[in-house]
């Protein structure tokens, strides 16, 4: 069979496909983003989709399910908490066809706000979790987990991290499955969670959970690799790879399901070495079960390997003393923080709440940068969603002791999909006064341009319907203040914020134009700026544009090849001393909202 | 054989995912074990990026260990600075002569070091500075600099050039193949 270079994201979609599975569905969010992705290239034999988030993507995974259709969901780890409700109402309800969900989760928050470990979430759910160490393991073990899934009617997590996610190692590829036929059987007493039937599911899943754990100590996944040393190594995840790297002579035992531990398994392992060093991403999950079942041990785990952050060979050898890496850093170099793109339909925004003086409650997306130097217009980012809520409960805390403050919440078009509505129908039926404002490129953009259902378009090509936020905000949700503005209009945005924020009435302002990046293939007329005229002012700089920066003589100068020439920068001048290189040249803003989206926003 | 090690960084928009894929595919079909790790999501959006590239017999990590890699590939001169210490002691670094200021040192808040060649000439055994960006420009698209990069990458590793410019025929989409062609010669012949 052949062998291809593949990430462990695109090897999880191709385990998907080799497993037989049929129904794929996911909401983005690095580092899983990829996986659907990629199993929407199987679209003539699975149907896959983005949900709106998490939770409805479980949630249509598992009516999938119901048919005996193999099903898989994917996701960020913070995705699950999202999705934990229905998470633990499938661990009762079980798999009639197979169920696999699919955790990516970030040590190291390399584009995450925390760390957590969801191996947790199988341990607190009651369910199996596999733990590939590369990309094979990860193909392997969707077709494992498919398995497992469908003899122990069980969900069956599989847990990748960022590196197992994002690298790339050669995998044997294999042939499909035929899938099972879907058909839908009722099964109330399985599927009709009244505390009747919950009570008898739970019975079941404790069963469950004894045989899984049997299943575990014999499964070929979990495996003794022996060593030349009475060391060994208890090792899950991509951190065996740095065992291997650091530990030459030791044995290994190398778990590719953590979870039920296979007790046995481990106790006939502690036997034959005389000290065992624990190696795992994140939090000590194997290692607690270790010290457990042997107490008597010699165990070295997250009382020395580091809890935060990445594991790699030179966190373990310097945890060890091996590595000093203090002799390695300090190269004092200045750092190159991510940045909002030239001609990012946000940058106009984030810059008139700089010169209003207001910071606004933030959200998840490209445009939290509008936080950081030298927008820095976003003093709060906590969760989906959050941005709408976090700001109203501030606004009522406020009211009552009789104070209030310019207050802006600002979101994009993904995360108001995926959670933000709800938050809003709150401020409405709470008599909230705050202004929203949201943030409509027409697209997912920070996890790399994924279709939303603002998009016009689905995950696999098809033509959808558009829905437009406006109309969903002022007809729907009955916002009568509610107004659309270019993304590129400066003077327009500020005028509304101004007047919006005085307002002691909800409001909304959608903030639309399409990610520059997505038509970015024209060859766009740049800015220019005349030197005689510009006073050195700096203005233009504080839109923390990638493409202006300051010459030699503190000047503005702009950078043709990265401009795309979206003038906001020539709005913001006072001395009018920026200008379209090519007057008569092909400029940005001669497309149209609405041609744009006609195009499906791609 | 031993494995070796290979870091390809730079600034997010330059091409250096498709550098290091370029480069792992070579590696996969020389008949190596190769793993490569890569950096998607925020950093991405005009931040540092990196891509590591491991290969050999038999690879674990896909990550290399710092003081132990054996080539490092800039795109950007500071870039370069940032990831030296990744270098073995007998470390070869191969540099683009270009400076892309961060936007701190855009916006006047920092300054870029003006030193940064000398500090790199100290810590790497071996330094190779090529202008890929203007060779690239010269040749039409200064977006093909990491193709030049490539090349000259190329030019030290014993791997047959013909394999080279067989993937890159590959991976290329066919209006790009002939500027990519003479993008990887220029970096190739560049050192000799």
């Amino acid at each position: 069979m052949a062998k291809e270079l593949l990430s462990g994201n695109e090897a999880i979609a191709r385990g998907a496909w080799e497993a037989g599975i049929t129904f794929a569905s996911a909401y983005p969010g690095t580092p899983s983003t990829e996986i659907l992705e990629n199993v929407a290239r199987y679209k003539e034999d699975i149907y896959s989709q983005w949900g709106a988030n998490e939770k409805t993507a479980l949630e249509e995974a598992l009516g999938a399910s119901f048919t005996g259709a193999r099903a898989l969901v994917a996701m960020k780890h913070v995705g699950l908490n999202v999705a934990a409700d229905p998470l633990f109402s499938a661990s009762y309800i079980g798999a009639t066809g197979a169920l696999v969900i699919v955790s990516a989760d970030d040590p190291g928050m390399h584009s995450s706000q925390n760390e957590q470990d969801n191996r947790h979430y199988a341990v607190a759910a009651k369910m199996p979790v596999l733990e590939p160490s590369d990309s094979q393991e990860a193909k392997d073990m969707v077709v494992q987990a498919v398995q497992i899934s469908e003899t122990y009617d069980t969900p069956v997590m599989i847990r990748m991290t960022t590196r197992t996610s994002h690298s790339r190692s050669s995998v044997e590829l294999g042939e499909r499955q035929v899938p099972p036929e879907p058909e839908y059987k009722s099964d109330f007493a399985k599927r009709n969670l009244l505390p009747g039937n919950a009570r008898r599911r739970h019975a079941a899943v404790e069963e469950r959970l004894k045989k899984l754990a049997a299943f575990s100590d014999g499964f070929a996944g979990n495996v003794i690799i022996k060593g030349r040393e009475r060391v060994g190594v208890l090792a899950s995840g991509v951190s065996y790879q740095y065992g291997r790297e650091v530990f030459p002579d030791a044995w290994f035992l190398k778990l590719a399901m953590p979870y039920p531990f296979p007790a046995k398994l481990f106790q006939r392992f502690a036997s034959m070495v005389d000290k065992i060093y624990v190696l795992e991403e994140n939090d000590p999950i194997i290692e607690n079960f270790a010290r457990l079942l042997a107490p008597q041990k010699e165990i070295v785990g997250k009382d020395v390997f580091p809890l935060l952050g990445e594991m790699s060979q030179d966190a373990v050898g310097a945890a060890l003393g091996l590595k000093d890496l203090a002799a390695f850093a300090g190269n004092g170099v200045p750092a190159r923080p991510p940045s909002l793109c030239a001609g990012c339909p946000h940058t106009a925004f984030f810059f008139n709440l700089g010169v209003l003086k207001v910071q606004s409650r933030g959200d998840i997306g490209c445009y939290t940068l509008g936080a950081l130097r030298p927008l820095s217009a976003m003093d709060t980012c906590v969760d989906m969603g959050a941005s709408i809520t976090v700001q109203l409960g501030i606004e009522k805390a406020l009211e009552k002791a009789g104070k209030s403050v310019p207050q802006v919440a600002v979101i994009g078009d993904s995360t108001f999909f995926h959670s933000g509505i709800t938050g809003l129908v709150d401020v409405i039926y709470n008599h909230g006064k705050s202004t929203v404002v949201i943030l409509d490129n027409s697209i997912t953009a920070m996890t790399g341009h994924q279709e939303n259902p603002g998009s016009g378009r689905t995950l696999m090509g098809q033509e959808a319907r558009r829905i437009d936020i406006a109309t969903l905000v002022r007809d729907g949700l009955g916002i009568t203040h509610t107004y659309a503005v270019d993304g590129y209009d400066v003077k327009a945005i500020r005028d509304l914020l101004k007047r919006e924020m005085a307002r002691p009435e909800p409001s909304v302002i959608v903030v639309r134009r399409p990610c520059v990046l997505l038509y970015r293939k024209a060859k766009w007329s740049p800015m220019r700026v005349d030197k005689e005229t510009c006073t050195s002012c700096k203005v233009c700089l504080r839109l923390g544009c990638p493409a202006i920066q300051s010459d030699a003589d503190g000047k503005a100068l702009i950078n043709e090849s990265l401009c795309t020439g979206c003038g906001v920068c020539a709005q913001v001048c006072a001395f009018k001393a920026i200008s379209f290189v090519d007057e008569q040249g092909l400029h940005i803003h001669s497309i149209t909202l609405d041609s744009f989206a006609k195009g499906g926003g791609k | 054989m031993k494995s070796k090690s290979i870091l390809i960084c730079g600034v997010g928009g330059q091409g250096i995912l498709t550098a290091s894929d370029l480069l792992s595919d070579v590696l996969l079909q020389a008949g190596f074990q190769v793993k490569k790790s890569e950096v998607h999501g925020m950093s991405q959006r005009g931040g540092d990026v990196v891509s590591t590239v491991r290969y050999g017999d038999e690879v674990f990590s896909p990550l290399p260990a710092l003081g132990e890699t054996d080539t490092i590939l800039a795109f950007e001169k500071l870039e370069a600075l940032r990831h030296v210490h990744y270098l073995s002691a007998k470390g070869i670094a191969l540099v683009n002569d270009f400076a892309w200021p961060p936007l701190p040192v855009a916006a006047g808040l920092e300054k870029y070091p003006a030193d940064v060649v000398e500090r790199l000439r100290k810590k790497a055994h071996e330094l190779v500075l090529i202008p890929a960006t203007r060779l690239a420009a010269d040749l039409g698209n200064e977006k093909a600099s990491n193709v030049v990069l490539i090349g000259l990458l190329a030019s030290r590793m014993e791997i047959d050039k013909a394999l080279w410019l067989e993937v890159i025929g590959k991976k290329v989409p066919p209006r790009f193949i002939d500027l990519n062609m003479k993008a990887f010669e220029s970096g190739y012949r560049f050192a000799s």
